[in-house]
């Protein structure tokens, strides 16, 4: 009982709690820093259990010998407030502070200071312990471009360089030609990327030597999927939600048995009976390429998925929106596209962009019907004889990749969504 | 005496079970301006909303400016531009701008030019004195100013027919004036108005005619003056000792 009272500070007696009390706690987190990054450990003739957790406990009394509910000192006020009101959230607070130093010195050691870039082989990594990047240098074409031939990548770029380019048109129209954005948004740009992708990319003609599908592959696919997938998807979302508010039964009720059956397949069976069942009930003659039957089979899964959003933002408008566009004579088509669907789409832009990522990290599914992303292209690379071993190395790569595109987008929402930002 | 611009003729409505309108006769007369009161839950709303077809009714006949109402309506939009609405909750257009709100249904409705749309909103926003905020998003207005901003937006279709569903009934007391004045100064234009109000004031200032609802059904209907000066039905003098 002394023992507990003998840790609490007084306002009298504060200045020197404050010293003591902060010195053991920096001692608790000196003595972990040196355990992870120096393998030093000054209490090794305790018995094992308590030196495990002695950093715990110096830092704990140090906390309770600084913990006073007004001490007049604006640091250590605020430390008191939101990480030390009370023992557990102390311990809590240490605990984190103890992982975070045991966890980054390896895993630093690891990425960065043990790894492997150099050399061309297997060989190279033989020697360290850490990780070993070559083998990402070696197969980065791999991961970017898939089986892809080496020389005509250049293609692919360039593709992707007009396609980034003409998404910037949009920037530069001014004018009269403004009113025509959304048109060229939702209906020009689409076949635009199209027709780059199918002339340079799949090529076959211009002198170009035609690459089938199968060969596509890595980030390059990924982005080529994804791009049509998120294009399409929208706007038969849009006309889907629509559909589901009609007030004719017909239409109703088909976009009903739409979205209700999509939604209630798994992705990966829809692609598994585009590219194996769909085939069988085409005429002989008739072909369609595998790509693009799975990229279809993406949009046609995600549009019920974006529909239920959108029906979201349609049901949050209240009724007085449509009395007041009808009532000034707007048909239903002129009400949707200019008082309804703008308020709508803006409420669900945190959704629309949820599905969207999603759609982005459902992409490595079409390994099913044998075509290769990233991820696909991974597990190739790791099994193949002369590399096996690395697919740790891979898969954080993927990670990152994913990572980074899911993050970008996840800002561009944020960014339109203040951009469209009017009220409040 | 000159055609009526509106002729109702025993029309019913129901919502399910319950009716909302009984055997409804109202004939309205250009530049005639009625005012229809009654107790709440009487149907005042619900009989201007038939008159554009925001409510469709099951018997009877309503014609505008001699257009039927009927599901063979074919083009409503067209009727509609020729009638307009102000609600009690405003409901202006948030994502757009005061002057956007007005010039959005003349440009894509009328297919008026864009700058002519735009001189036209502008003459408008002059007449209920809120021009210098034609700029601004209608969360930045106040309610006074909105539902002047959503009359101006009604007035650019240039209507020859002004509905009114209870316009000041959301408005604090100190902005009921501002927009009673605007729709004062709209009347005194000669405008073919029906106004559902308990703005008794405003009945007695502007109105031709008064109407008087309750339970589905119109109850009374007088010139103004003898409305309140001997009120016939013992459901009206109730009323009117109520709110006066």
């Amino acid at each position: 009982m002394i023992n507990i009272n003998i840790l609490k500070p007084t306002s009298a007696n504060f200045q020197t709690y404050l010293y003591i009390g902060s010195g053991l706690i920096l001692i608790s987190i000196f003595d972990v820093f040196l355990r992870s990054f120096f393998n030093l450990n000054f209490s090794t003739s305790l018995p094992g259990i308590l030196n495990f957790f002695l950093p715990l406990i110096i830092g704990l009394i140090g906390f309770q010998m600084i913990r006073l509910e007004y001490s007049g000192n604006r640091i250590v006020d605020k430390i008191n407030q939101s990480v030390n009101n009370n023992t557990f959230n102390a311990g809590l607070t240490l605990v984190i502070i103890f992982l975070t130093l045991l966890v980054i010195p390896p895993a630093l050691n690891w990425m960065i200071f043990e790894a492997t870039i150099s050399g061309d082989t297997k060989e190279a990594c033989a020697t360290t312990e850490g990780a070993c990047w070559t083998y990402i240098k070696v197969w980065f074409r791999r991961f970017m471009y898939g089986m892809y031939p080496n020389d005509f990548h250049w293609r692919i770029n360039t593709a992707f360089i007009a396609l980034i380019g003409f998404a910037f048109v949009g920037y530069f129209m001014r004018g009269k030609l403004k009113n025509y954005i959304t048109f060229y948004y939702a209906i020009f740009y689409p076949i635009i990327a199209f027709i780059i992708i199918n002339f340079l990319i799949s090529g076959g003609s211009f002198g170009l030597e035609w690459v089938e599908t199968n060969a596509w592959g890595g980030l390059s696919l990924t982005f080529i999927v994804s791009f049509f997938g998120l294009i399409f998807c929208f706007p038969l979302g849009m006309i889907l939600a629509l559909g589901r508010r009609s007030e004719l039964p017909v239409i109703r009720y088909i976009s009903i048995g739409y979205i209700e059956f999509w939604r209630g397949v798994p992705l990966i069976t829809v692609l598994f009976m585009s590219s194996v069942m769909f085939p069988m009930f085409l005429p002989s003659d008739a072909f369609v390429d595998k790509l693009i039957r799975v990229i279809a089979a993406i949009i046609l899964f995600e549009a019920a998925y974006v529909a239920e959003v959108i029906r979201g933002g349609l049901q949050a408008l209240p009724r007085g929106q449509y009395d007041a566009a009808k009532s000034l004579g707007m048909s239903y088509w002129k009400m949707q596209i200019f008082v309804i669907l703008p308020q709508a789409l803006k409420l669900v832009i945190p959704g629309i962009a949820n599905t969207f990522l999603a759609l982005v990290k459902d992409t490595p599914l079409i390994f099913v019907v044998g075509l290769s992303e990233v991820v696909g292209m991974l597990q190739m690379a790791k099994t193949n004889p002369k590399w096996l071993g690395y697919a740790m190395e891979g898969y954080i790569f993927a990670s990152i990749l994913f990572w980074a595109i899911c993050y970008a987008m996840s800002k561009y929402s944020q960014y339109l969504e203040l951009k469209y930002k009017t009220d409040r | 005496m000159s055609e009526s611009i509106i002729q109702m003729k025993e029309v019913n409505k129901w919502f399910g079970d319950f009716q909302v309108l009984k055997d409804i006769n109202l004939e309205v007369k250009e530049k005639q301006k009625i005012v229809v009161c009654g107790p709440s839950g009487s149907g005042k709303s619900t009989l201007i909303r038939c008159i554009n077809r925001l409510e469709e009714h099951q018997k009877g006949q309503i014609i505008v400016d001699g257009n039927e109402l009927s599901e063979k309506t074919k083009d409503i939009e067209k009727i509609r531009a020729e009638v307009g609405m102000v609600f009690q909750q405003f409901n202006l257009f948030p994502h757009l701008s005061i002057l956007d709100n007005c010039t959005l249904a003349p440009i894509w409705v009328k297919k008026t030019p864009k700058k002519q749309a735009e001189e036209f909103a502008m003459k408008q926003l002059e007449q209920v004195q809120i021009a210098d905020q034609a700029a601004k998003f209608p969360g930045q207005l106040s309610g006074g100013q909105q539902q002047r901003a959503a009359l101006a937006r009604a007035l650019c279709m240039e209507p020859k027919i002004m509905l009114f569903d209870e316009p000041t009934s959301a408005l604090d007391p100190e902005m009921i004036k501002e927009v009673l004045d605007a729709m004062v100064s709209l009347a005194k234009g000669g405008m073919t108005m029906i106004v559902v109000t308990h703005e008794m004031g405003f009945a007695k200032e502007v109105a031709d005619e008064v109407v008087f609802m309750d339970e589905g059904m119109i109850v009374e209907r007088a010139k103004t003056n003898d409305f309140f000066a001997n009120p016939k039905n013992e459901r009206t003098k109730l009323f009117l000792s109520q709110i006066l």
